[in-house]
């Protein structure tokens, strides 16, 4: 039957023009795979945007990104530029980054503080929540241009402890409810503060010649880990590869409905504040342990801080383009069918000790970004996929690993720690955005 | 301009040096280029020049050096293989200053990499803090690579800038 669908596309390609034509995505997503097509076919990629990215709660900041009246970052949901920024009163704002005359952008620097939004090419000027409140010689317009009808376009805006979404559609659900069972997962992330406020301090920002949803699965595959990074393993001490052997230990994915999924693969780092005191301090972490007590920490907060610099041990993948991600948040942009763009944003304890924070950034920089001695082997990977790819186009790519061990839980659908759950999740909610 | 010829070419010597040593995969003995204490760095926000308590692409100290070189070595990691091939051209040296022991230089570094199918190219600034040694001539104290697009997206650079 597949094999049959996969001609029909080819030969409607061969006669005529085929952008009217509907594809079929609910053949093209079964229950152990996904057709090849999706990572490379551009009509897909177009309606993907329209019908996912386009249609349901896009994360596009920390709170911590933005952190005063006028702080504001740029960002793209999906492949449009959009402005989010807080305003006097402290609310968020998402605008279109378009000026309502001519559509120029009206900022393109990556974050910064502003009184306003001015446009470069004629001098439109927008308030932080975008209203328009000034036109330069507006006499020429007499009384064809009523300010009120031209604010920036205003997004959804809806915030879960700490993190910021938006959507385009004003009649979807709910942020609070489109998350459901993740939300206990975003609190226990947000843990590794160690009692101060997250925040995000930078980010390494990457390329790969892919489709994005390779970076998707990937988030929630530890089957790769061993092989993928075993450079990295081997560059630290004994212990902490012990730790990130996680095949040994009794950790589990699941689906968590929406698209979401929670890879758990160190179970004792899941609750950062379980049984500070009961447990040793990892080596790796004791000369931090010793600097925090000279500088007079109580045990019990060195332990809470050393515990959290470490980061949680699950990643948290939020469908469709956010991750928690042990130590950190992954973002993911699609840029065309065949690249995605990553940022690994820095986390750190804003007012936390100096030395801790330090910690955490030289941990970030051991694996991520492009010269980090785990993202580019990871990009690699996902390179070749999208290279391998081109290979056999009646092909599927696999994702049944794990299936027989699934079991049902109140949440949704658990397997082990390898298993293809997640990504089962995330293309289960692809096919149901997709078809809708 | 009064210009030191003779420690600008000893400069000169020694970084053209270490920039053979890197296109030619002789990690050891650049290795041994190095203080003990001193640091690798390679920003991403050129304004922010507090890097300990930043986040750059590398920050590296002597036990991250000696891990990235053993990386570059073994064979694991699979960025590294194949291999990329470069060439870099150093130029554009002056010092910047001499004094307490620290020789402070600036230099324009533009590098091409070949690896796979594509041709990537890699512009940067170049600040070298290099102490004066008796053996090697320098050691360097600090190295900070600001590539001209640090703040733009990168794709993965699995050698030492």
């Amino acid at each position: 039957m597949t094999q049959d669908i996969f001609k029909r596309t080819i030969d409607m390609n061969s006669i005529i023009p085929t952008h009217n034509i509907g594809i079929d995505y609910d053949a093209l997503v079964q229950s152990d795979r996904a057709h090849t097509s999706l990572y490379k076919d551009e009509r897909i990629f177009d309606e993907e945007m329209e019908k996912i990215f386009y249609s349901t709660w896009v994360w596009v900041a920390h709170a911590s990104e933005i952190p005063e009246g006028g702080s504001y970052k740029t960002i793209n949901i999906g492949k449009q530029p959009v402005v989010v920024v807080r305003d006097r009163k402290k609310k968020v704002h998402v605008l279109l980054n378009r000026c309502r005359h001519r559509a120029a952008t009206v900022c393109e620097h990556k974050k910064g503080k502003t009184n306003s939004f001015v446009c470069p090419y004629h001098g439109w000027s927008y308030a932080l929540d975008g209203s328009l409140r000034g036109v330069p010689s507006p006499e020429s317009y007499g009384d064809c241009l009523d300010k009120s009808e031209l604010p920036l376009v205003s997004l959804r805006v809806e915030e879960y402890n700490g993190m910021i979404f938006a959507s385009f559609k004003e009649d979807i659900q709910p942020l609070e409810e489109f998350l459901g069972p993740a939300k206990k997962w975003i609190d226990l992330f947000m843990k590794q503060g160690a009692g101060y406020p997250i925040k995000v301090l930078g980010e390494h920002r990457f390329r790969f010649p892919g489709n994005w949803k390779i970076q998707l699965e990937n988030t929630t595959d530890a089957y790769h880990f061993p092989l993928v990074h075993k450079s990295f393993l081997s560059s630290v001490d004994e212990k902490t590869e012990e730790l990130f052997n996680f095949e040994n230990q009794p950790g589990f994915v699941e689906d968590l409905g929406n698209g979401h999924s929670v890879m758990v693969m160190i179970p004792e780092l899941v609750d950062l504040d379980e049984e500070l005191m009961e447990r040793p301090i990892q080596e790796r972490f004791e000369d931090l342990a010793q600097a925090l007590r000279d500088e007079g920490h109580e045990e019990l907060e060195v332990r809470r801080i050393v515990r959290a610099v470490g980061g949680s041990g699950f990643n948290l993948n939020l469908f469709p383009n956010i991750a928690c991600s042990m130590a950190f948040f992954r973002v993911l942009q699609p840029i065309s069918v065949a690249e995605t763009e990553i940022h690994h944003s820095v986390i750190t304890m804003d007012g936390g000790p100096q030395i801790a924070n330090q910690y955490r950034l030289r941990l970030h920089e051991h694996f991520q970004g492009p010269f980090g001695f785990g993202t580019p082997d990871d990009s690699e990977a996902w390179e070749r996929v999208q290279h391998g790819a081109n290979a056999g186009n009646d092909l599927w790519i696999m994702l049944n690993r794990g299936l027989p061990g699934e079991v049902k839980t109140e949440d949704g659908l658990k397997s082990d720690v390898s298993a293809e759950t997640g990504m089962r999740a995330a293309y289960q909610q692809w096919k149901k955005m997709m078809t809708a | 301009m009064n210009m030191n010829l003779q420690l600008l070419n000893e400069v000169t010597a020694f970084i053209w040096a270490e920039a053979d040593m890197l296109d030619h995969s002789e990690y050891r003995e650049w290795l041994n280029l190095w203080n003990e204490k001193g640091v690798y760095i390679i920003p991403i926000d050129p304004n922010l020049t507090d890097y300990e308590n930043n986040l750059n692409y590398a920050y590296d100290d002597n036990h991250m050096r000696t891990l990235r070189v053993e990386r570059l070595e073994n064979g694991e990691a699979i960025s590294t293989a194949p291999k990329a091939n470069t060439v870099r051209s150093v130029s554009r040296v002056r010092l910047v200053q001499d004094q307490d022991d620290e020789i402070v230089l600036r230099c324009a570094q533009n590098l091409r990499e070949f690896r796979k199918e594509n041709l990537k190219h890699y512009t940067a600034d170049i600040t070298y803090h290099l102490t004066r040694d008796a053996t090697t001539g320098f050691k360097i104290n600090r190295k900070i690579i600001n590539l001209v697009n640090s703040t733009d997206t990168l794709a993965g650079i699995s050698y030492i800038l």
